[in-house]
């Protein structure tokens, strides 16, 4: 039987839960999980005092209720697989390396910021900064798979050095802001100011987007990678029409005050 | 013990295969025929590991659907003596064949824990405007070319493989020997993992090791020589033979070579072929003694 946690109580100020995170449950029976320390507010909780635990941790977690106020859930996370029926807080998988993450729900700011490995999957939106580097740092993401079915905020990948991000919907401002490396891809459209102070990297996207000005048209051509990349995100259940599959992208480069080795891909016909 | 297929006696004897490091390229391109154009030219000059540094083939078609971008395409074997040989020639040819080929994309078509650095290497083409992309832990490089990009991965797979696996037909005359060497390389192809490295699969000038000239170190096999009875000590070729024709085969691993071979004996089995034999060296070179009578008779030789 997996470890399933159910939330009883809705905590009245969010939950600092980073330890609901399959590395830290590992042998440990349902009445020690229960006294497994958390931070409500600032005061000192246990994991019972709001979750109702039964089973053991057997490779899978699941966890159930609005966990809109739960924080730092499956925070460094480096293997087992976690999955989330219903609304999550903010820091969900935060600097994970490892595992698989999967919400059937929304999520809020800061989904995976400086994760390094694994893969989450929301099925619902998701807030800003995600899989960004935390402010003062200047390297995000370096590593894994982000797949968002719904929207996402603002500063998507922001500073984000490797890794795929995928999102279904649409993406607001700063999408893929001051990129070092990586993969965006944006099925919806993208938001204004797309790309800005990106220096490698490539944001890929469905829709035509308003260019800054430091980024200039290279050409409309088909390119081989785009086909692997959208093959592989259809086997994981997002929607690819043939024509994207086999049509030509625009190709602009940017961002000129940076390296001006980053790319937006859109997709013409 | 005599043993015939038909009226085509099958000689009591062994091919004598080696030891060597294959790979497999997939190429992929807009069109089958620029697929088929950079396999054709990556596989070109390359009959024989003594004279051309590694034997590669074609090994068949892929259908988009077998393809890692569903693109049309085309499998290639290349074999060499080791794995670092591999990588050279494997630089070597696809930079200049099938990198040079438009629209064309490669990929590895092997998984390995030996693998050699290609479109790693490969990637300094794009005099720093290459880029390196990571997809499922799949490390590519996208080299800008005149018309677009050409894609290629990081690293390719290695692994043991057989080379010089062979048979030898002795028919009444070259019309006959011809006509079972086109219809034994044309089954022995659809083995999987193999291929017939040399020109349509078929070998003429077959080789003996040494020469009389120190400078050689293979030269031809005079005792299949049907214009060489009587000159030389020991000829092979029988008294109503008139035409020898070799099959090479090099093969990912044992079970294959051995495959095609079997196929093709049932294959050159017609009117007009005397013999059926194998060229070896008396057992003690090659790590692999592939005995005909054992084929035929169902038992794996090796």
């Amino acid at each position: 039987m997996s470890l399933s946690l159910s939330l009883h109580t809705s905590p009245d100020v969010p939950v600092e839960a980073e330890v609901i995170c399959p590395d830290k449950l590992v042998n440990i029976n349902e009445t020690d999980l229960s006294k497994l320390s958390i931070f409500h507010g600032n005061e000192k909780a246990m994991l019972g005092d709001f979750f109702k635990v039964q089973g053991q941790y057997n490779g899978e977690l699941r966890v159930e209720g609005d966990l809109s106020k739960v924080k730092h859930l499956g925070s460094n996370m480096s293997n087992g697989r976690i999955i989330i029926n219903g609304d999550v807080g903010a820091h969900l998988g935060a600097g994970m390396s490892g595992g698989e993450i999967i919400v059937e729900g929304n999520v809020a700011d800061w989904l995976a910021p400086e994760m390094t490995g694994g893969r989450v999957i929301i099925k619902g939106n998701a807030g800003h900064m995600v899989g960004s580097a935390y402010r003062g740092e200047t390297v995000g993401m370096l590593g894994g798979e982000i797949i968002i079915h719904g929207n996402v905020g603002n500063e998507l990948g922001s500073a984000m050095r490797n890794g795929l991000v995928v999102v279904e919907g649409n993406s607001a401002d700063f999408t893929g802001v001051n990129m070092n490396a990586g993969t965006i891809i944006v099925l919806g459209e993208m938001g204004p100011r797309s790309g800005a102070g990106m220096k490698r990297g490539t944001i890929l996207s469905m829709h035509n987007a308003d260019m800054l000005p430091t980024f200039s048209y290279a050409s409309t051509y088909h390119p081989s990678y785009v086909r692997l990349y959208l093959l592989y995100i259809k086997k994981l259940g997002l929607s690819i029409d043939d024509a994207q599959l086999v049509g030509n992208y625009e190709r602009w480069i940017g961002d000129a005050i940076e390296l001006n080795r980053g790319e937006i891909l859109m997709y013409a016909n | 013990m005599i043993m015939k297929i038909k009226s085509t006696e099958i000689v009591d004897t062994f091919a004598e295969a080696f030891k060597m490091a294959g790979t497999r390229v997939i190429i992929t391109a807009a069109t089958k025929q620029w697929a088929m154009a950079a396999a054709q030219s990556m596989t070109g000059f390359a009959t024989s590991v003594i004279g051309c540094k590694c034997e590669a083939g074609i090994e068949r078609e892929l259908t988009p659907e077998e393809t890692p971008d569903m693109r049309p395409g085309v499998s290639v074997l290349l074999f060499a003596m080791n794995a670092e040989s591999v990588g050279k020639r494997l630089v070597e040819r696809i930079g200049q064949c099938v990198m040079t080929c438009p629209t064309t994309a490669c990929y590895s078509g092997l998984t390995s824990d030996n693998n050699v650095v290609v479109g790693g290497q490969l990637r300094y083409f794009g005099d720093g405007y290459q880029i390196g992309k990571v997809l499922d832990n799949r490390r590519m490089w996208r080299i800008p070319v005149m018309d677009g990009e050409f894609l290629i991965d990081e690293s390719f797979g290695v692994q043991d493989a057989v080379g010089g696996g062979n048979l030898l037909i002795i028919g009444k005359d070259q019309n006959a020997t011809l006509r079972a060497a086109t219809a034994a390389t044309k089954v022995m192809r659809t083995v999987p993992g193999v291929i017939l490295p040399f020109p349509d699969g078929v070998v003429r000038s077959g080789s003996k090791v040494g020469s009389k000239y120190k400078s050689l170190i293979a030269s031809t096999n005079d005792a299949y020589c049907p214009t060489l009875r009587g000159a030389v000590k020991e000829s092979m070729v029988p008294p109503t033979a008139n035409c020898v024709l070799e099959i090479v085969i090099d093969g990912l691993d044992v079970d294959a070579v051995e495959e095609s071979m079997r196929v093709g004996m049932q294959a050159i089995a017609k009117p007009g072929i005397k013999q059926i034999t194998a060229g070896n060296y008396g057992g003690d070179l090659g790590q692999f003694h592939i005995h005909l009578h054992k084929l035929l008779n169902g038992n794996q030789s090796s």
